[in-house]
């Protein structure tokens, strides 16, 4: 047989797993690789900074349910991966991240750009391999693929040095895997299955609590029919939004630190929890001990170290959520529970969503309810800060894999290349990231990838001018001290779009909202859309963080408390316009005395 | 209710798999008592025996966070009175000449060895469970304990049951 090099394996091994796109850029140690790439018909697609090349793999994975692959070189190519990884370690996404090493023989020498990439990822890790000889390849190819992709998903590293990407070997690819140590079990034990039908069929007031699980595992029909089988409503983590339309009539929408009012109280009423792939982190539940006090709690997920982690269960099901849901439904017959039913009802209705709008400025809300309307059927990622939490509040996800968002590691500079990798994944598509101005600039670089690649989504940036999460935080718990938090109005997001080739829309007036958006749908180019929004709209309502989630604070309950910013120099030195202009709708904000 | 757990461990025997088990007690906060670690009657597989020091749902914890290793084959807790445990624990003791015969006497009784004689030193040797290595050192701080060295428990079912991968059995 012939021999081949480690690089060309690298792009066998990829093609045999069926990768038809791959995010990077090359450098010294994968080079190689590069080489091979040149002639192969695999998609590259090109990032300008390797965060946004693996959050672009997490967006392609995100809304696909394929695995995303992404590749770095050595060193700094390597540690600014780092976020993704973590990203897609938290989020549970599949992952393969492809680093280029020294030479074996400089491994441990703390040679140039070497970084001990197994060292520094493996708490961040589903799997991570070093491989020291070409022989060893292909094996760590499959496994990684299967592990990536299998259970509980999650980012699989593999790091390859240098010489063994040019050693040469007679390739070949193994058709199984076997891993003594790694068998996720998918289907539920029968007898907690049964218990749990039971609890079910006897529970008077249950709440069905859904999250990524039921996404990953594709469950919403199944999830969806046990819903409606017993008239249980459904409310979603933030992970979870899309698995289950959010106007189906059993939706409550999202619990926890900004859920729902009605959400928090039918869960804090509840007799009975039915927890679907959830993991129950601090932001859902508030305080642990004082969750759901009443309910009983089934708990299903893959994962069995997440079963009684954070929240005691009364039974346990270790398993996929599509097949151990299908198992209880089996067992159920349909029944009501009226006066649940009613009591929910009212909740909704005592409780309504609502926002304050207003005719004199943006309101953030608005924005989205705009977008939400004008393009229901869109793929919605979003930053992190407000703007992820007015998309989650007011962003009505209809399917599963149309709300992307950093959920578990809260990164800013996550949508956008998300965005970007979600478009190349499904190009039909309308993407929309839902953008702050703080979080855009992390990775908005990727301008020139959406460009070149020609990959068309829409930003839409909720500029108010502020770290806003962090101004709110700070306006509600250190009396209005806003300390690093104003962004100071720059840049000018039109002109940097349009330095980009990308076009740009600056929308400061309410009716000019509707328009815009539709503008941007027609560009065949990324369209940045700057919404100079209200600068000082809070997140609410908004259960503040160790809380029982029933202490809720909202408009009412919170101290119009003044905020005070220490000016920047620059700041003060800047006279552009658009300053000016924000300066003038600055009205709850004043600035310090010298 | 706080307490020692042992747990044994079986793990592929690779470069790594060592540093993932010790990085994942330091990163969830689990305290690691002994740890120690060795070649099994398989060559490609490695057995450890941890012991640590919490209530039970920190060993649940451990042994799913373990069981979801990839490397990780087996983890088993043991039950102390299922379970034959031993350690080995060496103390160099500065001796005059007048105390040696006392010592060696000492040493006699909780079967020790004496494995060295200087002319101020000696080195004891004694295995055992955690207890009577313990009784040995709270004996010896009598004397000058200069040196001591343990090498952490290791634990074995007693009966026909042992440890291995589901597949094997
Ligand atoms: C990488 C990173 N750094 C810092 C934070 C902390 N943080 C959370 S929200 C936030 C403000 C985000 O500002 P912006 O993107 O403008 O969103 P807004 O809240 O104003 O909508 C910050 C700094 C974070 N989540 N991620
Ligand atoms: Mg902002």
């Amino acid at each position: 047989m012939e021999k081949i090099s480690g690089a060309k394996a690298v792009v066998e091994c990829l093609k045999k797993e069926g990768v038809e796109v791959i995010f990077g850029i090359p450098g010294g140690a994968n080079m190689p690789i590069y080489d091979e790439l040149f002639s192969s018909d695999i998609r590259h697609i090109l990032a300008r900074h390797e965060q946004g090349a693996v959050h672009m793999a997490e967006g392609y994975a995100r809304a696909s349910g394929k695995v995303g692959v992404c590749m770095a070189t050595s060193g700094p190519g390597a540690t600014n991966l780092i976020t993704g990884i973590a990203d897609a370690y938290m989020d549970s996404v599949p992952l393969i991240c492809i680093t280029g090493q020294v030479p074996t023989q400089f491994v441990g020498t703390d040679a140039f750009q070497e970084t001990d990439v197994v060292g520094i990822t493996t708490p961040i890790t589903k799997h991570n391999y070093l491989v020291k000889n070409i022989q060893d390849l292909p094996r760590v190819f499959k496994d990684a693929f299967h592990i990536a992709t299998t259970g509980r998903p999650g980012p699989v590293v593999i790091d390859l040095p240098k010489d063994v990407l040019n050693d040469r070997f007679e390739f070949y690819y193994p058709e199984n895997v076997h891993l003594r140590g790694y068998k996720p079990t998918y289907r539920g034990h029968p007898l907690m299955v049964k218990k749990a039908a039971e609890l079910i069929m006897r529970a008077e007031s249950p709440v069905i609590v859904a999250g990524g699980g039921v996404i990953i595992s594709g469950a919403t029909e199944e999830l969806i029919t046990l819903a409606e089988m017993t008239m249980t409503p459904v409310a979603t983590t933030l992970m979870g939004k899309g698995a289950i339309p959010e106007n189906h009539p059993l939706s409550l929408g999202m619990v926890g630190m900004h859920g729902s009012k009605y959400a928090n109280y039918a869960v804090m009423e509840a007799d009975l929890i039915i927890a679907v792939g959830v993991r129950f982190t601090d932001r859902t539940t508030g305080r642990y001990e004082t969750w759901a006090p009443n309910a009983k709690k089934i708990h299903i997920d893959i994962d069995p170290a997440e079963i009684g982690k954070n929240i005691e269960v009364d039974v346990p099901i270790v398993g996929d959520a599509k097949s151990v849901l299908r198992d209880i439904i089996k067992r159920l017959s349909p029944k009501i529970n009226k006066e649940w039913v009613e009591r929910v009802n009212q909740l909704k209705q005592s409780y309504p969503f609502t926002f304050e709008d207003s005719e004199d400025e943006i309101k953030p809300q608005y924005v989205i309810k705009k977008l939400n309307e004008i393009v229901p059927d869109a793929i919605v990622t979003t930053e992190v800060g407000q703007n992820q939490m007015w998309s989650a509040m007011f962003w009505r996800a209809l399917k599963p894999r149309t709300f992307i968002t950093s959920g578990g590691l809260a990164a800013m500079g996550f949508g956008f290349p998300a965005a970007l990798g979600a478009k190349v994944a499904r190009p039909e598509e309308v993407v929309i990231d839902i953008a702050g101005d703080g979080s855009f600039v992390m990775t908005c670089q990727e301008l020139a990838t959406s460009i070149t690649e020609d990959i068309p989504i829409i930003v839409a940036i909720l500029n108010n001018g502020y770290l806003g999460m962090v101004r709110q935080w700070q306006q509600i718990f250190h009396e209005g001290r806003y300390s690093e938090v104003d962004l100071g109005g720059v840049p000018d997001f039109v002109k940097l779009a349009e330095a980009y080739g990308a076009e740009g829309i600056r929308v400061t007036r309410k009716e000019d909202v509707e328009d815009a958006i539709k503008e941007a749908l027609k560009n065949d180019v990324t369209t940045v859309i700057d919404f100079v929004v209200s600068r000082e709209e809070n997140v609410l309502p908004m259960v503040p963080p160790g809380m029982p989630i029933t202490q809720i604070l909202d408009e009412k309950s919170i101290k119009p408390v003044r905020g005070k910013v220490r000016p920047k120099p620059g700041v003060r030195k800047r006279e552009g316009e658009r300053r000016m202009e924000i300066e003038e709708r600055e009205e709850g904000a004043e600035v310090m005395e010298e | 209710m706080k307490a020692k757990h042992t747990i044994a461990v079986l793990v592929e025997n690779k470069p790594g798999v060592l540093a993932r088990v010790a990085g994942l007690f330091a990163r969830r906060g689990y305290n690691i008592e002994s740890l120690s670690v060795g070649v099994t009657e398989s060559s490609d597989l490695s057995r450890m025996t941890i012991v640590v020091e919490g209530d039970e749902r920190v060993v649940e914890q451990v042994t799913k966070q373990l069981n979801k290793q990839i490397d990780v084959i087996k983890v088993s807790h043991m039950e102390p009175h299922e379970t034959v445990n031993r350690e080995l624990a060496l103390f160099k003791i500065a001796v005059e000449p007048h105390e040696r015969g006392e010592i060696m006497h000492l040493v006699e009784i909780f079967r020790g060895r004496i494995v060295d004689v200087g002319t101020k030193t000696m080195i004891i040797e004694v295995t055992g469970d955690e207890d009577k290595i313990s009784a040995m050192h709270q004996l010896l701080k009598k004397y000058t304990i200069k040196e001591m060295v343990r090498t952490g428990v290791i634990s074995m079912v007693r009966g026909p049951k042992i440890l291995k991968s589901e597949k094997e059995e």
